[in-house]
C-alpha cells in the first residue's frame, strides 16, 4: 500500500477553510442584512425577445425561472411592511415569462390576479393585468378563459360594467365558451356595481375555475363582499347611534350597551376585530385583517341616510 | 464496411466511456430532478407538474450535449494523442469502420443515458401525480405522465446523433479544444438560423442576402428538433414533422461522417 502524499492535516486545514468561509458568509449576510443593504430584485434584461434568443432552445425552462421569480417577487413584496414598496418588477417579470413561453397559460391568468390587486396587497394596475390578458388571448385565439378574465378585471377593479359586459360577449364568441358568458354579459349590463351581480361573477368563478387559486381567489372575493354587508349594518347602527346621541362614536362600547352587536368588539369572518374610523366614526375593516382592502368604490365613505330620531 | 468491427468498435466506445464514469452524469440528473420535484411545490404556484417536464427535458438536453461533446471531440483526437492508433490502425481495421464504429459507440452511450433519464423523468411525474385530486389533474395542460414526451425525448436523441457527428468530424483534424468550440459554436450558431433567414429579407446588398440564405440553408438547424415546449403543453406533434428531423439528421450526420472518413483516410501516422 502506498503512504498518501499528504499528512491528514491537510484535510483538516482544507475542511478547517471551509467551514470558516462558510461561517464569514454568514456573518457577512447578517451584518448587510442588520444595515438594511438593498435586496432589490434585478432585472437585467427587460426585453423578454432577447431572453428568448439568448435561451437557445430552453426558453421553455428559463420562462419557468422567470415565473418563480415573479411569484417569488409577488409574495415577497406582498409580505413587506415597510412604506413606500414596489411591484415595479412584476409586469416585466410576468412579459418575459409569456414571451419566453406564450402557452404559460397559467403566467397569464394568475399574473392578472397578481397585477390587479390593489395596493398594498399588489401594484393595483388593472391597466396592466389587461394588457398580459390581450397578449395571452393573441397567442392563444381559444382561449376565451382570458377575455373573461378581462371582464372579471373591467367589473371588480375599474367598475366599468360596459366593457366587463363587452368582454363576457367577446368571450362567448370564442369557439369552445361556455353557454353561460352570454348571460353574464346580460347580468353585468343590469346589474353592473350591484353587489348582487359581483357574487353571480364569482359564484361562477368558483363553480368554473379550472385552477384552485383561482377558486381561492373568488371565494376571498365573496367573503369581501359579505365584509361589505356587515359594515353596512354596522354603519347603519353607528348612525342611528350618532342621530340619537349627535357625537361620533370612536368604541363599539355604546352599541355592545343597546345590544346592537353581539360581539364587542364584531369581528371580520377572519376573526379580526372591525374598526371605527375616529375621524368620520364610520366602521371599517381593519388594515390588519385579510379582507383589507376592500374594493375601494364598494365600501362606505359617506353616512347612510338614517332618520333623525323623533 | 464490417458490421461486425464497426460493432466491436462501438462497444469498446461504449465501454471506455462507462470506465470513464460518464453514467455519474446519472446520478447527478436524478438528485437534480427529485430535488427540484421537492422544491417547485413550494416556490411555483401549483405549476410542479409543468415545470419537472420543462426541467426533465432540457436537463436530457443539456447532460446529452455535454457527453456527445466532450467524448464526441476525443473519439478520433485522443487515439492520435495517445498513440494508440497505431495498434488500431494495424489491425485489419479500416478506417472508415474506425469512424463509423466510433459514432455509433457514442450514439449508444447517449441512448443509454437517455433512457435512463426519461425512464427518472416519468417516475417523478408519477410520484408527483400520485394522490392528486382530479380538479388538479384537470388544470393541467396535459396529463403528467403523458406519453408525448416520449416524442421530445426521441427528437433531443436525434438531435443528439447530429452533434456526436459534429464533434467527430472535427475531432479528425483540430485538437481537442478546438473541436470543441467549433462544435458549440455550430450548436449555438444552429439555433439563429431562422435570423439568418430574416437578414436575406432586410439587406439591400443582394451578395449579403444571398450569402445569408446559403448559411441558413447550410448551417445544422437545431430548432426542427425542439418541441419541448409544444409537447409539455400538450399540443400534438405532426408525424412529419418528426419524420423531417430524422431523414434531415440521417443525411447532415451521414454527409459529416462522410468527410470525416475522408479527411481520417487522408491523414498520415506513420
Amino acid at each position: 500500500m502506498t503512504a498518501s502524499p499528504y499528512p491528514p492535516r491537510t484535510g483538516i486545514a482544507a475542511a478547517a477553510c471551509l467551514t470558516a468561509a462558510v461561517l464569514l458568509h454568514v456573518l457577512a449576510s447578517r451584518s448587510l442584512s442588520a444595515q438594511g443593504a438593498p435586496g432589490n430584485e434585478a432585472l437585467y434584461i427587460r426585453s423578454g425577445e432577447v431572453v428568448k434568443r439568448l435561451a437557445l432552445s430552453f426558453d421553455a425552462l428559463l420562462a419557468d425561472v422567470y415565473w418563480i421569480r415573479a411569484v417569488q417577487y409577488f409574495g415577497r413584496t406582498r409580505l413587506e411592511t415597510g412604506a413606500g414598496k414596489s411591484y415595479d418588477q412584476l409586469y416585466p417579470l410576468l412579459d418575459i415569462t409569456t414571451t419566453l413561453d406564450p402557452q404559460f397559460n397559467i403566467a397569464y391568468r394568475f399574473g392578472a390576479v397578481f397585477l390587479s390587486e390593489a395596493y398594498p396587497n399588489g401594484p393595483g394596475q388593472p391597466a396592466a393585468a389587461i394588457a398580459l390578458l390581450e397578449k395571452g388571448f393573441g397567442a392563444n385565439p381559444t382561449r376565451w378563459q382570458y377575455v373573461q378574465d378581462i371582464g372579471f378585471v373591467y367589473y371588480w377593479w375599474l367598475r366599468d360594467y360596459v366593457s366587463a359586459a363587452r368582454s363576457f360577449q367577446r368571450a362567448a364568441a370564442v369557439p369552445g365558451a361556455p353557454a353561460w358568458l352570454g348571460p353574464l354579459a346580460a347580468v353585468t349590463l343590469t346589474k353592473g356595481g350591484d353587489r348582487a351581480g359581483a357574487r353571480v361573477l364569482w359564484e361562477q368563478m368558483i363553480r368554473t375555475g379550472e385552477h384552485e387559486y383561482l377558486r381561492r381567489t373568488a371565494e376571498h372575493r365573496l367573503v369581501q363582499l359579505r365584509v361589505l354587508d356587515e359594515l353596512d349594518v354596522l354603519n347603519h347602527r353607528l348612525a342611528r347611534l350618532h342621530a340619537e346621541t349627535g357625537r361620533v362614536q370612536t368604541s363599539w362600547a355604546p352599541l355592545a350597551a343597546r345590544g346592537w352587536i353581539s360581539h364587542d368588539p364584531p369581528v371580520d369572518p377572519a376573526g379580526v376585530p372591525y374598526v371605527i374610523d375616529p375621524a368620520t366614526g364610520l366602521a371599517s375593516v381593519s388594515p390588519k385583517s385579510p379582507f383589507y382592502p376592500l374594493p375601494v368604490d364598494t365600501a362606505p365613505t359617506s353616512w347612510p341616510a338614517v332618520r333623525p330620531p323623533s | 464496411m464490417s458490421g461486425r468491427i464497426i460493432g466491436l468498435v462501438a462497444g469498446a466506445v461504449f465501454r471506455e466511456s462507462v470506465r470513464d464514469r460518464v453514467l455519474y452524469n446519472l446520478v447527478a440528473f436524478a438528485l437534480l430532478l427529485i430535488g427540484a420535484s421537492l422544491l417547485l411545490a413550494q416556490l411555483t404556484a401549483g405549476q410542479d407538474v409543468k415545470i419537472v417536464k420543462d426541467l426533465g427535458l432540457s436537463a436530457m438536453s443539456v447532460f446529452g450535449l455535454f457527453i456527445a461533446i466532450f467524448i464526441g471531440i476525443g473519439l478520433v483526437s485522443k487515439e492520435v494523442e495517445r498513440r494508440t492508433i497505431y495498434s488500431l490502425l494495424a489491425k485489419p481495421v479500416r478506417r472508415s469502420e474506425l469512424v463509423a464504429g466510433k459514432y455509433a459507440g457514442l450514439v449508444l452511450t447517449v441512448l443509454v443515458n437517455l433512457a435512463v433519464m426519461g425512464a427518472m423523468v416519468y417516475v417523478v411525474l408519477a410520484w408527483l401525480s400520485w394522490g392528486q385530486p382530479a380538479e388538479v389533474g384537470r388544470s393541467w395542460d396535459a396529463p403528467a405522465t403523458d406519453p408525448r414526451l416520449l416524442v421530445a425525448m426521441f427528437l433531443v436523441f436525434v438531435q443528439l446523433t447530429l452533434v456526436i457527428a459534429i464533434a467527430l468530424f472535427f475531432s479528425t483534424f483540430a485538437s481537442p479544444l478546438l473541436a470543441a468550440a467549433f462544435t458549440a459554436a455550430l450548436f449555438i450558431a444552429g439555433h439563429f438560423t431562422a435570423d439568418l433567414q430574416h437578414l436575406g429579407s432586410v439587406v439591400k446588398s443582394p451578395a449579403v442576402a444571398l450569402m445569408s440564405k446559403g448559411l441558413y440553408h447550410v448551417l445544422p438547424d437545431f430548432a426542427l428538433f425542439d418541441v419541448k415546449a409544444a409537447v409539455v403543453h400538450g399540443q400534438p406533434i405532426a408525424p412529419n414533422r418528426v419524420a423531417l428531423a430524422v431523414g434531415y439528421v440521417v443525411l447532415y450526420s451521414g454527409g459529416l461522417l462522410g468527410l470525416a472518413v475522408l479527411i481520417f483516410s487522408r491523414r498520415d501516422f506513420k
